[in-house]
C-alpha cells in the first residue's frame, strides 16, 4: 500500500514544530505501525535526512514507550491497542496519516513524536505504593484475598504508563493513570494502611504536575490501550473524598 | 492541606462541589418544574402556590441565598476549571483531536453553561422582576406567564437555554455520582439511563410551557 | 585473572545461612555515607535499587528508558517459580533446585541454585505484601500452575502479565525511594563505561540521551543489572533497546564474560512475516499446558490444517517424549521445532512454522476456560496475525528469548572486577546452559531483593566510603575516549544504516550459531563478523549531532558493541566442543538426535578475558563440581 504521512516534526524542547508531509510506498499491512515509521527512517537516512524520532522499546503493547497520535486519536484507530501493535491493515491503501506527540503542559516535547513523561512517576513517587520493605512481608498466603477482588484490582493494575488517557482527553486530565493505581492498591488488604494517604498525595501531585480535570468525557477509556474503566475515576474520587473527611492515622501523623 | 482546603484546591475536591451544588439546583429545578406544570390546571393553582411561597417569609430566603450560594460555587469553579483545561494542553493538536465516546451534552457544557447563566439573569428580570416583561403583575404568575411569552423571539430564546439545560443535566446528573464517588461500577461506564430520563422529563416539563402558550393552549 | 567462585563451606543448605553470618555489616549510621550505582532498572535494578536505598545507602539509578517502569522485565508473561509447595504436590526447596540443575543441563553452580531455591519463597511473600496481583484461587489462596519443564506445580501468576505486575511492584518501591531522597533517578541516561581506578570499580561514564552531555559519576560499588544480550541477533522477543552496551564496556575493563554461546530460543513464538520485521513476539510458554504441537507428517504437505486427517499429523514432541510431551523443556522444544521445518514439514510462509492446537483443549474443557486462561494472548495473537485462535491453530516458531551467558560473578554476585557486581540477566550465574520458565522472574527478584544487598554491603565494609570522586583523572581519560568513540561514529558518513549492519550480524549468527552450530558454520561466522565490523566502521551512516536526542547514534554504539560480542559468542560456542541445554552442536548428539554432553572434559565455566585483541581473548575456566545433583544425560522421555 502506498500513504501520505503528516508528521510533527520538532527539533528539541521549546523549539518551533510543524507538520511535515512524507510518502510511505509499497507499505505492507502485515507491518506493524511502527514498523511503518522504521521503513519510512531507513529511507529517510538513506536520502541524508534526520529520522524521525519516536519512543518505542518492547513493540508487544506492555511496555508504554510508544505514544503516538494517529489521526487525532491516542493510539490510533484499534481498540484497546498500543500503537505497537496497530497493523497496517487497519488502514486503506492512500490513506493520509497524520501523526503527532502526545499533547498537554505535563508532557513537553523533547523532539519529534517525543515526550517527556516524568509526571506520571512523581504522581506514582508520592503514594503509588504499598510499603513493604525488602524483608518484612508474611507468608503470601497469610491474608487471604477474594477472587474478585484481586481480579478487579489487576483489571487496574493493568495500566502501563503510556499516557493516552491525557492525550485523549479534552482537559489533559491524568486521572485515569492516577486511579487505575489508586484503584490496584486500594482494592486489596496490603494497600488499606496508606489508602486515604495514598488517594490524597497522588491527586494533589496530579493537580501540581499541571494536568487538567476530569470531566467525564470517557475519551480517556476508549483511548487506553489496557480497556481500563472509569469507574476507577470513580473509586478515586470516593477514596479522596473520603479521605478529607475521615484522614487516615498516617495522614494525621504527617508534618505536610 | 486542611479538610475545607483539600475540597477546593484539588481538581477532585472541586469536582465535588460542582457536584454537590450542581445538585442542589437539580433538586430545585425539580420543585420548580412540578410547580410550573401547575399552570396547565389554570390560574388559581399556580398563583395559589406563588401565594403560598411569598407566605413563608425567611424561608424563601434562606432557599434563595442557598441557591446563589450554589450557583456563585458552581459557576466560579467552572470558570477555574475552564482556565486549568486551557493550560493544561498550551499546545493543540494541529490535526485536530477526534472525540471517540464523548456525548455531545458533555462536549457542549461549558458554553451551555454560560447560556443557561445569561438566561437565569434573564429568567429573574423576566418573571421575578418583571423588569423586562411587557406587562408585569406581581402576584400572578398565571397572566404573565400567559402575557411573557407572546413575542416569538422569546419564545426561541427560552427554547434554546432549555435544550442547553437538558443537555447540562445529561451530562452533569450522571457525572456528579461518579465526581462524588458514588455510583456503582458498571460493565458499561458510560451508560446512564437515570441521567438520561430525569433530564428529558425536566426539560420537557419545562420546555411545554413556552410551546403551549405560543400555540394557544394558555391564554 | 583468577577465577574464585568464593562458595562458602558446609552443607548446602547452610551455605547461604552461614554466609549471611560470616559477611560483614556496614554500621547504620555509615551506610549514608556509601554511593552505590546500580545501572539498569528492571526486576534485579530496580528492586535492588529500592533496597539498598531502604537499607540506607545513597543510590544512583541509571536507565535508557524514559522512566524506570519501561524495563522489558516488564513483557515478561508466563510466571516466577517458587518452592512453596502449596500444591502438596512433592515440591520442595530441594526439588526446585536438582529440577533448575538439571533443566540447565548441568552447567551451572550447584550453591548458587541452591540458594535461589531458598530465597524463591521469600520473594513471593514480598510481592505479596507490595500488592502484586497474583493469581488467586476462590478461596483466596493463591493460584498456581505448572510450566515447561517442571512436573510440579509451582509457578505463580498474574494473566499473562507476571512480569509487568512483579516489575511495577519494584518500580513503586523504587519511586517511594526516590520521592524521600534515598534514590536519584536517571533516566534516558546511558552507561557508556565503567570507571575502575586501581582495580576496583569507581564510577561510569553516561551519556544524557537528551542533551547529548557526557558525565561522569563515582561511586563505592557499581552494580549492572541490564539485562541479556538476545538483540545480538537482531530478531529477538527482547525489546528494541535492550543491548549488551554495559556489559561489553565492562567486558573491555576487564570484568570476564562466561559462557556466552549459552542462548536461550523460546519455542512458542510468532513467527517471521517479512524483511521489514522489527521484532518477534513470545507467546508464553503456558500456551503449551493446553495446546498441542503439532505438524504434517508428509513432506510440503500444504493443506490447511483443518483438512489433514488426525492419522497424517505428527504430534512429535509426544511422540519423542511421552512422559513431558508438550511440556518438555525449551531448548529440546525449540530443536524439535528445527528438525521437523529442516525435514520441509514446516507450516506457513516459508515453511518456518509449526501448529499450536487448541481443538482438542477447546473440546475438552470448553472456549470459555481457555479464553479464561489465555485470552489476553490469543487477542494477541490475533492482532498481530489476523487470524483467531479459536478457530485455526496458532503457527509458532522458535525464537531468541533469553541469554544464559553474562558476565562472570562469584557467590557474591561480584564479578572480576572488585566492587563491580552483576545481578538478573546480566550475569551469568544460575541457569547453566539452558534455563527452565519462570525462573528469570525468579532470579531477577532473588539477585535484587535479596542477595546483592547482603554481599553489597560486605563489599562496602571493606572500602572506606565516598573513596573516590569525579575529579580523577581517570575519569576525564574515559571521558575523552567516550566522546571521541561518539564523534567518530558521527564522523563516518557511509552508505549503510545502522540497522541494515544489526539485520546482517543477525543473520549470520541465526545461521551459524542459533538452534544448532558446526564447527565449520562457527569458523565462517568468525571470518564474516570480523569484516562486518570492519566494514561498519567505514561504512555506516549515523545521521545528526551529538547534542540531541539521536537515536541513530545510540542505535550505532550498541551495534557496535554487538559486532565483538557476536564474535565472542561464536568463539565461545566453537570453543565448546559438546552440546548442552542452548547449545546444540551437531557433531555431538545421540543416535536418535538428543545433545551429547562431554562432563569429562567440559563441566566447567567458560570465562573469557578481554586481552586489547578480539581476536584472542584468554579463556579461563571455573570448574563445577557436583556434588548433589548426579551428572546424567537429561531425559524427558
Amino acid at each position: 500500500m502506498n500513504l501520505t504521512l503528516h508528521v510533527w516534526r520538532q527539533p528539541g524542547p521549546g523549539a518551533p514544530g510543524r507538520m511535515v508531509r512524507y510518502q510511505a510506498a509499497d507499505i505492507s499491512p502485515e507491518m506493524s505501525f511502527l514498523e511503518m515509521l522504521d521503513v519510512v527512517n531507513e529511507r529517510l537516512m538513506e536520502t541524508g535526512e534526520a529520522p524521525i524520532a519516536f519512543d518505542h522499546d518492547c513493540r508487544e503493547g506492555i511496555c508504554g514507550s510508544c505514544s503516538l497520535m494517529i489521526n487525532g486519536v491516542a493510539h490510533g484507530p484499534e481498540l484497546g491497542t498500543a500503537s505497537c501493535q496497530l497493523h497496517m491493515r487497519s488502514f486503506r491503501d492512500g490513506q493520509e496519516i497524520h501523526v503527532e506527540p502526545w499533547r498537554a503542559r505535563a508532557f513537553p516535547v523533547v523532539k519529534d513524536l517525543v515526550v517527556n513523561r516524568s509526571a506520571l512517576d512523581r504522581i506514582i513517587a508520592v503514594g503509588g505504593y504499598a510499603s513493604a520493605p525488602t524483608g518484612s512481608a508474611p507468608d503470601g498466603n497469610a491474608t487471604l484475598i477474594p477472587k474478585d477482588a484481586v481480579e478487579t484490582a489487576m483489571d487496574a493494575a493493568q495500566c502501563i504508563g503510556c499516557g493516552a488517557c491525557v492525550a485523549a482527553c479534552p482537559n489533559g486530565s491524568a486521572s485515569l493513570f492516577t486511579a487505575a493505581k489508586i484503584t490496584h492498591l486500594g482494592l486489596l488488604p496490603q494497600g488499606q494502611p496508606e489508602r486515604g494517604r495514598r488517594a490524597r498525595r497522588m491527586v494533589e501531585q496530579m493537580d501540581i504536575e499541571g494536568f487538567g480535570q476530569c470531566s467525564l468525557y470517557g475519551e480517556c477509556q476508549e483511548a487506553c490501550p489496557k480497556e481500563i474503566s472509569i469507574d476507577t475515576i470513580t473509586r478515586m474520587n470516593r477514596d479522596y473524598l473520603r479521605a478529607l473527611t475521615a484522614p487516615d492515622r498516617a495522614a494525621a501523623a504527617e508534618s505536610d | 492541606m486542611n479538610r475545607v482546603q483539600g475540597l477546593w484546591d484539588t481538581s477532585v475536591g472541586k469536582k465535588a462541589v460542582m457536584a454537590v451544588t450542581g445538585l442542589i439546583m437539580l433538586a430545585y429545578l425539580i420543585t420548580h418544574v412540578l410547580a410550573n406544570l401547575t399552570v396547565f390546571q389554570g390560574p388559581a393553582k399556580i398563583n395559589a402556590y406563588s401565594a403560598f411561597l411569598h407566605g413563608t417569609g425567611g424561608a424563601l430566603w434562606v432557599a434563595r441565598l442557598v441557591l446563589i450560594a450554589a450557583l456563585v460555587l458552581h459557576v466560579v469553579a467552572a470558570a477555574q476549571f475552564t482556565a486549568r483545561r486551557r493550560a493544561a494542553r498550551p499546545v493543540a493538536y494541529a490535526a485536530g483531536r477526534e472525540p471517540q465516546v464523548s456525548t455531545f451534552a458533555s462536549r457542549t457544557i461549558r458554553w451551555g453553561g454560560v447560556l443557561i447563566l445569561i438566561f437565569i439573569v434573564y429568567h429573574l428580570l423576566h418573571f421575578t422582576l418583571g423588569t423586562v416583561h411587557p406587562s408585569f403583575v406581581e402576584g400572578d404568575p398565571y397572566h404573565n406567564v400567559a402575557a411573557g411569552f407572546g413575542n416569538p423571539l422569546v419564545v426561541v430564546f427560552y427554547e434554546l437555554a432549555l435544550a442547553a439545560l437538558g443537555l447540562h443535566l445529561y451530562h452533569g446528573i450522571w457525572s456528579s455520582g461518579r465526581s462524588l464517588g458514588v455510583s456503582p461500577p458498571s460493565p458499561h461506564p458510560l451508560k446512564r439511563q437515570l441521567a438520561a430520563v430525569l433530564s428529558v422529563l425536566i426539560w420537557a416539563g419545562f420546555a411545554v410551557i413556552p410551546i403551549a402558550v405560543s400555540a394557544g393552549a394558555l391564554r | 585473572m583468577e577465577l574464585n567462585s568464593k562458595v562458602p563451606g558446609g552443607p548446602i543448605e547452610q551455605k547461604w545461612d552461614k554466609h549471611r553470618f560470616e559477611m560483614k555489616l556496614v554500621n547504620p549510621a555509615n551506610k549514608r555515607k556509601y554511593t552505590v550505582i546500580v545501572v539498569g532498572s528492571g526486576l534485579a535494578g530496580g528492586s535492588t535499587a529500592a533496597t539498598l536505598s531502604e537499607l540506607g545507602y545513597n543510590v544512583k539509578c541509571f536507565c535508557f528508558q524514559d522512566s524506570p517502569r519501561r524495563a522489558h522485565s516488564i513483557a515478561a508473561q508466563g510466571g516466577i517459580n517458587a518452592a512453596k509447595n502449596y500444591r502438596n504436590d512433592g515440591d520442595s526447596v530441594y526439588r526446585l533446585f536438582y529440577d533448575t540443575v538439571k533443566g540447565g543441563d548441568f552447567r551451572s553452580r550447584e550453591a548458587n541454585v541452591y540458594r535461589l531455591a531458598q530465597i524463591s519463597v521469600e520473594i513471593i511473600d514480598q510481592c505479596v505484601a507490595q500488592g502484586v496481583p497474583f493469581a488467586r484461587e476462590y478461596g483466596g489462596l493463591l493460584a498456581n500452575r505448572s510450566f515447561g519443564g517442571a512436573q510440579v506445580s509451582r509457578t505463580f501468576y498474574a494473566r499473562g502479565q507476571t512480569g509487568q505486575q512483579l516489575l511495577l511492584g519494584a518500580y513503586q518501591a523504587l519511586e517511594k525511594e526516590v520521592a524521600r531522597g534515598g534514590v536519584t533517578m536517571y533516566p534516558r541516561t546511558e552507561m557508556l563505561d565503567l570507571v575502575v581506578i586501581d582495580g576496583r570499580a569507581r564510577g561510569i561514564v553516561v551519556r544524557d540521551m537528551i542533551t547529548g552531555r557526557i558525565e561522569s559519576h563515582a561511586a563505592d560499588a557499581v552494580v549492572l543489572g541490564t539485562g541479556g544480550y538476545g538483540n545480538v541477533f537482531y530478531l529477538s522477543t527482547n525489546a528494541k533497546g535492550s543491548n549488551a552496551t554495559a556489559i561489553w564496556r565492562a567486558h573491555k575493563r576487564g570484568a570476564a564474560f562466561a559462557n556466552p554461546c549459552y542462548t536461550q530460543i523460546h519455542p512458542t513464538c510468532i513467527p517471521v512475516s517479512g524483511e521489514y520485521q522489527s521484532k518477534l513476539t513470545l507467546m508464553s510458554e503456558s500456551l503449551r499446558n493446553d495446546g498441542r504441537v503439532w505438524v504434517p507428517k508428509r513432506e510440503g504437505d500444504n493443506r490447511p490444517p483443518f483438512e489433514i486427517p488426525e492419522a497424517e499429523r505428527d504430534y512429535y514432541l509426544e511422540r519423542r517424549y511421552p512422559s513431558f510431551g508438550n511440556l518438555a523443556p525449551r531448548d529440546i522444544a525449540s530443536r524439535s521445532a528445527k528438525m521437523v521445518c529442516d525435514e520441509g514439514r514446516g507450516v506457513g510462509p516459508g515453511g518456518r512454522g509449526v501448529y499450536l492446537d487448541f481443538a482438542d483443549a477447546i473440546h475438552r474443557v470448553g472456549a470459555e476456560t481457555i479464553r479464561e486462561r489465555y485470552g489476553n494472548l490469543f487477542e494477541m495473537y490475533q492482532r498481530i496475525t489476523d487470524e483467531n485462535p479459536y478457530e485455526v491453530p496458532m503457527r509458532i516458531y522458535p525464537a531468541v528469548h533469553y541469554t544464559m551467558g553474562g558476565l562472570w560473578v562469584d557467590y557474591n554476585l561480584m564479578s572480576t572486577i572488585p566492587g563491580l557486581h552483576v545481578i538478573g540477566e546480566a550475569n551469568f550465574s544460575d541457569h547453566g546452559a539452558n534455563r527452565l520458565g519462570a525462573s528469570a522472574l525468579m532470579q531477577g527478584l532473588a539477585d535484587g531483593y535479596f542477595v546483592l544487598p547482603s554481599t553489597v554491603s560486605d563489599y562496602l565494609a571493606s572500602v572506606a566510603p565516598a573513596s573516590a570522586d569525579t575529579s580523577h583523572a581517570e575519569f576525564r581519560r574515559l571521558e575523552a575516549e567516550v566522546a571521541e568513540r561518539t564523534r567518530t561514529l558521527l564522523a563516518i558518513g557511509g552508505k549503510r544504516t545502522v540497522d541494515s549492519f544489526h539485520r546482517e550480524l543477525g543473520h549470520i549468527l541465526w545461521e551459524k550459531c542459533g538452534m544448532a552450530r558446526t564447527a565449520a558454520g562457527l569458523e565462517q561466522a568468525l571470518a564474516q563478523i570480523p569484516e562486518l565490523r570492519e566494514e561498519f566502521w567505514r561504512n555506516v551512516n549515523v545521521p545528526g549531532s551529538d547534542a540531541e536526542l539521536n537515536q541513530a547514534l545510540e542505535k550505532a554504539g550498541r551495534v557496535a558493541d554487538f559486532l565483538e560480542l557476536g564474535e565472542l559468542i561464536c568463539r565461545d560456542a566453537l570453543d565448546r566442543e559438546e552440546s548442552c541445554g542452548g547449545h546444540f552442536r551437531e557433531e555431538y548428539q545421540t543416535a536418535d538426535g538428543e545433545a551429547k554432553r562431554d562432563d569429562e572434559h567440559f563441566a566447567y565455566v567458560a570465562a573469557w578475558e578481554y586481552t586489547g585483541d578480539l581476536r584472542h581473548p584468554r579463556l579461563h575456566k571455573e570448574p563445577l563440581d557436583f556434588e548433589y545433583v548426579h551428572l546424567a544425560q537429561r531425559s524427558y522421555k
